[in-house]
């Protein structure tokens, strides 16, 4: 007969201990709707603080008695930590919530075939659709693209791989530049191009717009990726007789492919909602228009902004729903990101 | 067979690059020289169309509260004012509100995240946060107005029924929507998931070792977490601090949406008007003739210039922090 050894464990909550601390629990649950019932105190706003009082009252005062004062702070200390993460989460779940139950009684099946070429914000949502918005916001993103993903590679392979003398300041730069806002990058291309040269709306100058903010996204995340490609990489590709080009093309690159498409999703996620350059920039048209360089063209961000103005029911029915389709997009980017950096360089 | 056949000649040896590698570096290099041209150009170019309206108005344009133009029917500008004290007084505030608000509460949970959740749940957050990051700023301006704004009415007004003898939170006359303190928490939200990740990655680096000592002599987690974890992140969480701070001056969209532009210096944070310096370029781009679009590109300038130096020193600070192990 074999005797498997069970380890001990004497970390580990034992029963009794879980009975206590749902019973804590409990006593603040019931004690903040005593005081709330009580008090002239009301409101949601109420509950949640007396519950939390109560409840870091409660352990901490069991803590102090069981102890000792340095457990009854440490105690005090996790509730208030886990109140922290409590009110970062609380937000965004609101914002969830908000969004898909305002936004989804406006799904129709017409919404992405259509455009609002015939249709004004205040109809009605089942008339009209976003088929210009999304191809206008595809179109920028696009552009955008073409435009930032080779400068912000170039940027990181010139911090990772030439590390010459302006690596220093050219990092501060690219940092400095994240936090360029994105009304001063559409003041820019205002100023710059489309008053002096194009003197018209285009899907063009927003996209220049957006460049300069999805630059150092793309830059900040790629050099981060190309640091951890294992230098042996680049040593076995220069003893193999391969220049430095030839390494960098076909070795380093190749490897960090999974990252670097990390890196630009990530950036297409920063500037697929961006907002205030297009106001200023791509003049918002209401119907499809492909053509990137002339005439005003629609974008999501356009269209959520003009419904919401608009200001009647109907038309705030019509912002929720472009948020939705908005916030979907930038979702299933983010979890695409995700999934693709969670093995990068797996090798 | 002579001697010399034998006797390859020596190959020449050099560090010069070859052609196809000078051309790689050369490539490489302009293209990493690019964020400094983009941000040359931006200054220059915004200098540029706005100094004619900079040198009209001089250091009035920074002191004065009024923004007002008058032009005859011909188009021509009859009599400008131009001041931004209101909308950078506004905008100081606002953002000052949401770096107060956002910061206790981006550092405990940088420290639950680190400290205190359990793996799964760590992963879980941390996903949910860095989403959280990636949000466009209508969503939370359009969820701020619709949702949120009631409530903060709501805290606003509470405030003022038990702090209302403090300067700062009188309210007169008697008027809580759209206030400074109302986009104060749109933008506290905005910059939580920024202020929580440069926290988290900070106090991730405390040394081990010295957190390990700290519970080897029977330090409690709190006691610990006192005793190394904060020294150690101290200026770092200043440095995330101020990024957000960057981050909440330059917001546009969301504080439109939220705030109730007002030409006049207000620092009574619970009233109902204000002004942020984005802002006041979306509202008056519209209908702005000619001369005022000089105007507001020279407020595009001081916004530019602004955020510049909050952000700069952020990332020296964060920096320093990340080389000296305390």
């Amino acid at each position: 007969m074999t005797i498997t050894v069970v380890p001990k464990k004497p970390w580990a909550k034992s029963p009794g201990d879980r009975v206590r601390d749902i019973a804590f629990v409990l006593i603040s649950i019931m004690s903040s709707y005593v005081v709330v019932a009580a008090t002239p105190m009301k409101g949601k706003l109420a509950y949640a603080v007396v519950l939390f009082v109560t409840y870091a009252l409660v352990t901490g005062i069991f803590s102090f008695i069981t102890r000792g004062a340095p457990a009854a702070k440490d105690s005090v200390v996790k509730t208030l930590v886990a109140i922290g993460a409590v009110l970062t989460v609380v937000p965004i779940a609101s914002i969830l919530f908000t969004v898909i139950k305002n936004g989804l009684p406006g799904m129709h099946k017409g919404l992405i075939t259509t455009d609002m070429s015939l249709a004004a914000p205040t109809d009605p949502i089942i008339i009209g659709g976003v088929l210009h918005a999304i191809t206008g916001t595809i179109t920028l993103v696009v552009l955008a693209l073409i435009m930032s993903v080779p400068i912000g590679i170039l940027t990181a392979l010139y911090l990772t791989e030439i590390q010459g003398k302006f690596s220093g300041p050219i990092r501060f730069l690219v940092q400095a530049m994240s936090g360029v806002p994105s009304i001063v990058a559409g003041l820019f291309i205002l100023s710059s191009i489309l008053y002096p040269i194009t003197k018209s709306y285009s899907a063009l100058m927003g996209a220049l717009a957006l460049t300069i903010l999805m630059i150092p996204t793309v830059a900040r995340t790629s050099e981060e990726v190309l640091l951890l490609i294992p230098n042996d990489l680049r040593e076995a590709g220069t003893a193999l007789g391969g220049t430095q080009w030839r390494t960098v093309a076909m070795i380093v690159l190749p490897a960090a492919r999974s990252g670097l498409m990390t890196a630009v999703i990530l950036g297409i996620a920063r500037i697929a909602g961006e907002t205030a350059p297009l106001l200023l920039l791509t003049g918002g048209g209401d119907k499809v228009n492909l053509n990137p360089t002339s005439g005003p063209v629609g974008s999501l961000p356009y269209y959520i902004w003009k419904s919401f103005n608009a200001g009647s029911p109907e038309a705030i029915t019509r912002a929720w729903n472009g948020l939705l389709v908005l916030m979907i997009l930038v979702l299933i980017l983010f979890v695409t990101a995700r999934a693709l950096s969670s093995r990068k360089i797996s090798k | 067979m002579s001697d010399t056949a034998l006797i390859p000649q020596p190959r020449e040896i050099s560090t010069e690059p070859r052609r196809s590698d000078k051309v790689f570096r050369g490539v490489v290099t302009g293209g990493g020289l690019t964020s400094l041209l983009i941000l040359g150009l931006i200054t220059l170019f915004l200098g540029y169309r706005g100094f004619e309206v900079l040198q009209e108005e001089g250091i009035s344009f920074i002191t004065s509260a009024e923004w007002s133009i008058s032009t005859d029917d011909a188009g021509n500008v009859l009599e400008s004012n131009f001041g931004l004290s209101a909308m950078l007084v506004g905008t100081i505030l606002s953002s000052l509100v949401a770096v107060v608000i956002a910061v206790p509460i981006s550092v405990f949970s940088a420290l639950f995240l680190n400290f205190y959740a359990p793996g799964w749940l760590k992963r879980i957050l941390v996903t949910i946060i860095d989403m959280m990051a990636a949000f466009p700023s209508i969503l939370f301006g359009i969820w701020g107005f619709l949702v949120l704004m009631p409530s903060v009415e709501y805290w606003a007004k509470l405030i003022n029924k038990y702090l209302g003898w403090i300067p700062l939170f009188e309210v007169e006359p008697y008027f809580f929507t759209r206030s400074p303190f109302v986009a104060g928490v749109v933008l506290a939200i905005m910059i939580i998931p920024i202020i929580t990740s440069v926290s988290r990655e900070i106090f991730a680096q405390a040394p081990l070792d010295r957190i390990q000592a700290a519970f080897a002599l029977g330090a409690t987690r709190w006691a610990m977490i006192k005793a190394v974890v904060i020294p150690h992140g101290r200026s770092g969480v200043i440095g995330g601090a101020m990024l957000g701070l960057g981050r909440a001056m330059g917001e546009t969209v969301a504080v439109y949406t939220v705030l109730n532009i007002v030409f006049q210096i207000n620092w009574h944070i619970l009233l109902g008007a204000g002004g942020n310096v984005a802002s006041l370029i979306i509202l008056k781009f519209g209908e702005a003739s000619d001369y005022e679009i000089k105007a507001l590109m020279a407020a595009g300038l001081v916004l530019f210039l602004l955020t510049l130096v909050v952000n700069a020193l952020a990332n020296l600070i964060v920096k320093s922090t990340g080389k000296s192990g305390r």
